[in-house]
């Protein structure tokens, strides 16, 4: 938690508001999206229990499984939203879109946009990660056919489920999650998990907030008052009003998302959002030719070399999300200045002409003073980069405390940005009097290690890949038996 | 009468399993929860009687499934759980102390004892087993096999919730293994007590739980030594729960038959200590949150420990804005309170320009 996030909780608490902790939209929110809203069976493996689904605020659809331990009915739910998914995903696979590759020598075609899905909080994404396993592997002949767009839901929910997972992405987003980036709430984030209470902060307040606590759930569990005093019964009759009562427990949720959205529509959206939407388009317009190739589905498991790959991957897309966060919003950049990595100035001297020659041909190396009031945590030699100037470096040459003031004066000597000629082109060189903020982020591609290929790797370390159940678990995988080590989450002294 | 009977008054002692145990030193720091639990007081029907009632129901289809799957494993002298712990050919003997209802809680221990005394080879379901908790003998009636086997004994849990591709939900299984580690603890205790090895009871428990999406059980392994650790260190802190109950003042009782306010005011009496995590752990939580309202701590500890661990959201804002002068302790976290409060003003006007 940050210390500029923890005040705003706490400046919530005192005015019983939410309070903004960004300034623009740091997610693409779709102009179609699809929502869904997904309860599952208590007890059971994932067992889907109801779901409302669509792209129409105004027309829910209703899936429902009455015997949630029939078979049967639990692939004609898998059926039922995979028509719906399947037919929503690929509405985006017509029109293309050229882009620039290799500095505009080249072009590549992709999708020009791609779906976006929305469920209610992180749970409802681990549920449809799950249904994605259950279902990707089913075989549409043999002794348990199933419809073929069962196993094809998997592989798209599979896809959906893994894009969740690296930061940035908003092929499927979560409306808690989506919320919490952009308000903090007067409530621990325990308490934010719950949809109903964190929207109620955001749009009335406190009190309202308190008044919806004991309202129905978000799902994907259902509240176990419920399964006793309702849901049982109605299962045991095999009454007909279940599907009823099912839609009305979840229509609040369903109201509830379209709201979110419209909340966050009404952002500004960041800059550097755009760009990464044009990441998920890549993948989507990828995936989708995979799959229209007859892709196999995604395996159980990762190989060594695939799963160090897909971390390696994640890191740098963690890394990348957090330093445009931070160059698009002022807000997320305050906290870097908090932490000393940023700090704010006031351009006294500008040499915008300079050149270097000591080197074999003349370079252009204008240098700024910037004098400032904030902590200077850097080192000269260290490289800094301006929000507003991102393709521009400083160098840090020198920081010097001004007698008697607190404040420094640090002369930096600027590189790139400025054109391709000896003096600097209009405007790229910060002026006398100019405000700057200068960060230690970067937003340079960072070049990741290289990985051996696959078929080179020792058996020690995935070797070869096999495509075939992991062996029993008994003895324990690493993944299992490594979680309850970490078990703390509980107050230690 | 002792003075612990006296808190709880006329009320029947709550009896503790291992999932109480785990919730108790859940939060250590607390001394409400410590005296409470070691008094055996029902805190459920406290909350409710305070005016706080919460809702730590349980579904009635995950129970129905926890049992369909123990009655699976333990059909047929328990075929599948034998298999399913490679334990298929050995002479195991199958004995269930919890079957007879009737005895009473030391003559089942005392059986419980003799058995696990003299078990070469055996499984050995719902023993009756006790720990040293507060200062008071508490007995444990844990939802375990013992399975005895080369000499060790080792903790067998059945748990309904899926193993899917070597991998569960990290809630569960940690929630199971601090359980299992409270069994161990519990298991080593009575070997002690019987002049045997503690250590003969193995520090990995086996986890059972359905694999995949059907009903097919797997076994896993677990290694709960550090779950042991951190138990015997919250047990041992609950030790000194005696002392707080001998300086509460005269009279102060949680009986379940006193007015509303008599129990807020005996509730003021013990100190709290509350944090979100309580929510999900403790059945008073809602009389604690009403309580610590306007606290950081209520806002959970990583927001605290941002703001400079200044308790209250009243003095955060205060020394944030200047109003209030701080105390020479507060000034290092003054200092960032009000760096961050111009930061994030100059920051949202910024951004609003
Ligand atoms: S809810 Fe109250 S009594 Fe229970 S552990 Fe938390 S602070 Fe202690």
């Amino acid at each position: 938690m940050s210390t500029l996030t923890a005040l705003a909780r706490a400046q919530a608490v005192a005015t019983g508001r939410a309070q903004p902790i960004a300034t623009v939209r740091h997610l693409h929110v779709h102009d179609h999206p699809m929502v869904l809203v997904p309860l599952a069976m208590a007890g059971e493996a994932n067992a889907p229990l109801a779901a409302l689904a669509g792209t129409d605020p105004a027309a829910p659809r209703l899936l429902v499984v009455t015997q949630p331990r029939d078979r049967d009915e639990r692939f004609r739910f898998a059926d039922h939203l995979g028509r719906i998914l399947i037919s929503y995903v690929d509405s985006f696979a017509d029109l293309t879109e050229d882009v620039p590759v290799d500095r505009g020598k080249d072009v590549r075609t992709r999708y020009a946009d791609a779906p976006q899905l929305w469920v209610p909080n992180p749970g409802g994404e681990d549920f449809l990660r799950l249904l994605g396993r259950s279902t990707r592997f089913r075989a549409v002949d043999g002794e348990h056919p199933v419809p073929a767009t069962v196993p094809l839901l998997g592989r798209w929910l599979t896809f959906l489920a893994n894009s969740a997972e690296v930061p940035g992405s908003s092929l499927l987003l979560n409306a808690v999650q989506a919320l919490g980036t952009h308000w903090a709430t007067g409530q621990s984030s325990a308490e934010d998990a719950q949809l109903g209470v964190l929207l109620a902060w955001i749009e009335e307040g406190a009190a309202a907030a308190r008044a919806v606590e004991n309202g129905p759930v978000a799902g994907p569990a259902t509240d176990p008052e419920f399964d006793n005093r309702v849901l049982a019964p109605l299962i045991e009759r095999q009454a007909p009003e279940l599907p009823e009562v099912l839609r009305e427990l979840m229509l609040p949720t369903w109201e509830r998302m379209w709201r979110v959205l419209g909340l966050l529509r009404r952002l500004p959206a960041g800059e550097r959002v755009a760009q990464r939407w044009g990441g998920d388009k890549d993948a989507y317009t990828a995936f989708a030719r995979y799959v229209a190739e007859g892709g196999a589905p995604q395996p159980r498991r990762d190989g060594a070399v695939a799963a160090a790959a897909r971390l390696q991957r994640l890191e740098s897309a963690a890394a990348r999300y957090a330093v445009q966060r931070a160059f698009d919003d002022p807000l997320i950049l305050a906290e870097y200045r908090l932490a000393g990595a940023a700090f704010a100035g006031t351009v006294t001297l500008a040499a915008p002409d300079r050149i270097d020659d000591s080197g074999k041909r003349p370079v252009l190396r204008p240098r700024i003073m910037v004098r400032t009031s904030e902590t200077v945590r850097v080192e000269p030699g260290t490289s800094l980069t301006s929000p507003s100037r991102p393709g521009q470096k400083a160098r840090v040459v020198s920081v010097s405390p001004v007698a008697g003031s607190g404040e420094f004066d640090v002369l930096l000597e600027l590189s790139g940005g400025m054109g391709r000629k000896l003096v600097a082109e209009p405007g790229s060189v910060p002026a006398v009097g100019e405000r700057v903020v200068l960060t230690t982020l970067s937003e340079e591609f960072r070049r990741s290690g290289a990985l051996p290929d696959v078929s080179e790797t020792p058996w020690t370390h995935g070797g070869p890949p096999v495509f075939e159940e992991p062996a029993p678990a008994r003895g324990g995988p690493a993944g299992l038996v490594s979680t309850p080590g970490g078990s703390a989450g509980q107050p230690d002294e | 009468m002792t003075r612990l009977d006296e808190l709880r008054g006329s009320g029947k002692a709550k009896r503790h399993n291992a999932r109480t145990i785990a919730a108790l030193t859940g939060n250590p720091g607390c001394n409400r929860r410590a005296v409470l639990d070691t008094a055996g007081v029902d805190k459920l029907r406290l909350a409710e009687a305070v005016g706080f009632p919460g809702s730590f129901g349980q579904s009635r289809f995950a129970l129905s499934r926890g049992n369909a799957f123990e009655a699976m494993l333990k059909a047929d002298d328990c075929a599948l759980l034998r298999s399913v712990l490679g334990a298929g050919d050995a002479q195991l003997d199958y004995q269930d102390l919890g079957a007879d209802s009737d005895d009473t809680l030391s003559d089942r221990h005392s059986r419980t004892a003799a058995l696990l005394a003299a078990a070469e080879a055996a499984l050995i379901d719902h023993p009756l087993l006790t720990l040293q908790v507060g200062g008071q003998t508490v007995y444990l009636e844990p939802d375990l096999v013992a399975y005895a086997h080369q000499g060790r004994l080792q903790v067998v849990e059945i748990k309904s919730f899926a193993i899917v591709d070597g991998q569960a939900d990290s809630a569960k299984v940690s929630a199971a293994a601090v359980q299992a580690a409270t069994y161990v603890l519990a298991l080593r205790q009575l070997l002690e007590r019987l002049g045997m090895d503690p250590l003969l009871v193995d520090h990995e428990v086996v986890l059972v739980c359905p694999e995949n999406f059907a009903m097919t059980p797997v076994a896993v392994r677990v290694d709960v030594r550090k779950q042991l650790a951190t138990l015997r260190r919250q047990l041992s802190r609950l030790a000194s729960v005696g002392a707080i109950v001998d300086a509460l003042p005269a009279g102060v009782t949680f009986d379940l038959n006193r007015s509303p306010e008599e129990l807020v005011a005996a509730l003021g009496h013990v100190e709290p200590r509350y944090a979100p995590e309580c929510l999900s752990t403790c059945e008073l939580s809602m009389f604690c949150r009403h309580e610590a309202a306007g606290t950081t701590g209520a806002l959970g500890r990583p927001v605290r420990e941002a703001l400079g661990g200044i308790p209250t959201v009243g003095e955060v804002l205060a020394l944030a804005s200047g109003s209030q002068a701080p105390t020479p302790e507060q000034e290092e976290a003054a200092a960032l309170l009000r760096q961050a409060l111009r930061l994030r003003s100059e920051a949202l006007a910024e951004g609003a320009s």
